[in-house]
């Protein structure tokens, strides 16, 4: 089976606060540590699962700029067989749609049977994987926690759906799924596993490479754009409890106390 | 004029909260729009959520088709192409189903897409401006969204305040026959309920909740000693349980356990909407976090800013002692 799986660089949530600029307007980036979104090494981990059992092969492709190439390289320490960097002045300011649309150019370069993606990325919106399936007028799922394939073309997918039930689907190849976390285990990569990839070739793509027309991507093709970032008015928030920890924990008590949590 | 039309979707017939929200959302896009409540699926199940929605809103739309009985995104969506006209705002909500049909629909509509939307500032030219949340809920951001020629937006379910049904004595038009080629390559088989777990979490009305903050296996016991102390139970959020350190059963959210305790305790959790949509009844919430910025303080009642490691045992045994 070959297995295409979009991945994208991101701030990790964990490792950041987030700030905004001087200005107010965007995010202070100065000092951010990205990794790789969290859903997309799910997505990857089960693309090598299912090629290790039936063979064939998992590419990694990222719409980024040059410091995209290290997410392709630790997804490639994972596993996966091939990485492509899509990358050109022309994709700057693309919204959901543009990355989708320069997402399908690739895909049409290629002959995949299965697209994944993550279901969500770091700006919450699951938006990229349905549309890159509209546009290839390939069938869709979205937070698959389980595939089963059934032959070579036809597979089974469980979708998380609300409360963790699950929807059970029989979907035809080739697809694209947007996959949840918990479907697998992802494995870990360490540094000697980084080094041991560090020297593979990325080509990198540009929207010529593609055949794209650059009125189609960046912000010329752009529908949605984001104006600013703000840090919202949420009233009051939090009573924060400070002082020493015994005085934090002599007030808590007193609280829960009254709220009949002791 | 805008015209706005809304999903209805519904359960064992009738219709779910985000029924009431979508008029108080439509109405801040541009108070005077043109609302439609959209309601697909078969037979009488299908009429009495019709009905219901005739209550709420003056035009109703209902489209009925056996293969539209189990609500399978691909069909409803190939349905809704044929219906919705191409320069309307659809809103859908952002549940497991929105984020299944809504990216695709706003392709094959040719229109703007948005996710995932908590407010609206208003339409200035052909631009609508929206309010939404990136990075867990870190920070919000505005974006601005060229409708001209139609747009799909989800919404949050619970972003906006729900309006009294009841009044209405709307207009019901079966727009069955122009639903189209419903046929997919997509077929629902079944829904497979989740598993029950050993503890029942919804029944306990004290919670200790860990998040990823618990940061290895081995610190689950400090929250299971001081939920012994105070006589709770021990919940969680998602990456605990995708983790295997905890049974799915004990997770709080969307795709975990909906709750209702007095008093939760969010020790290490960021406050993702996902999360905290599994919190109900307005319970007392005491949040610890070692991120003065997590946006969990921003809904908890009280907050205190440290490591979770080194401070539930102090609570555990300051609550011992008493
Ligand atoms: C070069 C570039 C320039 C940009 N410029 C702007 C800008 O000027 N203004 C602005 O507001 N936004 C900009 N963006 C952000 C862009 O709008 C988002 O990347 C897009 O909306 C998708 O992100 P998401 O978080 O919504 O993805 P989601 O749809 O939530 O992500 C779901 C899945 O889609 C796949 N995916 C998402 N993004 C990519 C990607 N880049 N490459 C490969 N797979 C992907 C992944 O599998 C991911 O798990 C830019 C992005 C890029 C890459
Ligand atoms: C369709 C869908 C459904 C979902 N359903 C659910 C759901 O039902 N339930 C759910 O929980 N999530 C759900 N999620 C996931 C959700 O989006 C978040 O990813 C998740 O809730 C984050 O969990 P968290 O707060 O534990 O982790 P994080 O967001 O990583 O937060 C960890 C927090 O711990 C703090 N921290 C770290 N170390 C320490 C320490 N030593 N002491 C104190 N604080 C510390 C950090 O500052 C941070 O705020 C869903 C996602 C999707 C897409």
């Amino acid at each position: 089976m070959e297995i295409l799986v979009c991945v994208k660089r991101v701030p990790d949530t964990a490792e950041n606060e987030f700030e905004l600029n001087g200005a107010g307007n965007d995010l202070d980036r100065d000092d951010l540590v990205y990794s790789v979104n969290e859903w997309d090494n799910y997505a990857v981990e089960e693309a090598i699962q299912m090629v290790d059992k039936m063979g064939g092969s998992v590419t990694v492709v990222t719409v980024g700029d040059d410091e995209s190439e290290e997410i392709l390289r630790r997804e490639m320490a994972m596993g996966a067989n091939n990485g492509v960097l899509l990358s050109d002045d022309a994709f700057e300011g693309s919204d959901g749609k543009g990355i989708a649309t320069i997402l399908k150019a690739e895909i049409e370069k290629g002959s995949y049977d299965l697209i994944l993606t993550g279901a969500q990325a770091d700006e919450g919106a699951g938006q990229v994987g349905g549309m890159v399936a509209a546009m290839l007028d390939y069938p869709y799922a979205s937070l698959v926690n389980k595939i089963d394939v059934m032959d070579d073309k036809k597979i089974k997918v469980g979708r998380e759906i609300e409360g963790g039930n699950q929807e059970m689907n029989e979907i035809s190849l080739p697809c694209v799924l947007s996959i949840q976390t918990g479907i697998n285990e992802p494995r870990y990569v360490g540094i000697r596993g980084i080094r041991k990839v560090s020297s593979v070739e990325i080509p990198v793509k540009s929207a010529s490479d593609l055949g794209l027309d650059a009125a189609s991507v960046g912000s010329a093709g752009a529908k949605t754009r984001r104006v600013d970032y703000f840090v919202p008015d949420m009233g009051e928030g939090a009573e924060m409890l400070e002082g020493s920890t015994e005085e934090i924990i002599a007030k808590l008590i007193e609280k829960l106390k009254a709220k009949g949590g002791l | 004029m805008t015209q706005i039309y809304a999903y209805i979707p519904f359960k064992n017939g009738s219709a779910e909260d985000v029924a009431l929200e979508y008029p108080a959302a439509a109405k801040k896009i541009d108070a005077a729009a043109m609302l439609t409540a959209v309601v697909t699926g078969s037979g009488a199940e299908l009429d009495s959520v019709a009905t219901e929605m005739s209550k709420i809103y003056e035009q109703v739309i209902k489209v009925d088709n056996q293969a539209l009985a189990y609500p399978n995104a691909e069909v409803v969506r190939k349905a809704l192409v044929n219906i919705i006209p191409k320069d309307a705002i659809l809103l859908v909500a952002h549940t497991t189903f929105g984020m299944d049909i809504a990216p695709g629909l706003s392709v094959k509509m040719d229109a703007a897409y948005a996710a995932d939307i908590v407010d609206f500032e208003g339409i200035e030219g052909t631009r609508l401006k929206m309010v939404r949340q990136e990075l867990g809920g870190a920070v919000s951001t505005h974006v601005t969204a060229d409708i001209s020629a139609g747009a799909v937006i989800t919404i949050r379910p619970g972003a906006f305040a729900p309006v009294d049904g009841g009044a209405a004595n709307g207009t019901i038009t079966d727009k069955s026959a122009d639903a189209g080629d419903l046929a997919s390559t997509r077929k629902f088989l079944e829904v497979v309920e989740a598993e029950v777990g050993d503890v029942d979490i919804t029944k306990s009305d004290v919670l200790v909740s860990i998040g990823r903050g618990i940061e290895e296996q081995e610190n689950i016991e400090l929250a299971q000693e001081l939920a012994t102390a105070m006589n709770a139970v021990v919940s969680c959020s998602r990456p605990i349980v995708d983790a295997k350190w905890l049974e799915k059963s004990r997770q709080v959210g969307t795709s975990g356990q909906t709750v209702k305790p007095k008093v939760y305790m969010a020790m290490g959790i960021s406050g993702s909407f996902q999360h905290l949509g599994g919190l109900k009844g307005n319970p007392f919430i005491v949040a610890v976090n070692k991120n003065p910025k997590a946006p969990i303080f921003q809904v908890a009642d009280v907050g205190i800013v440290t490591d979770i490691l080194e401070f539930m045992p102090e609570l555990t045994e300051a609550i011992s002692s008493l």
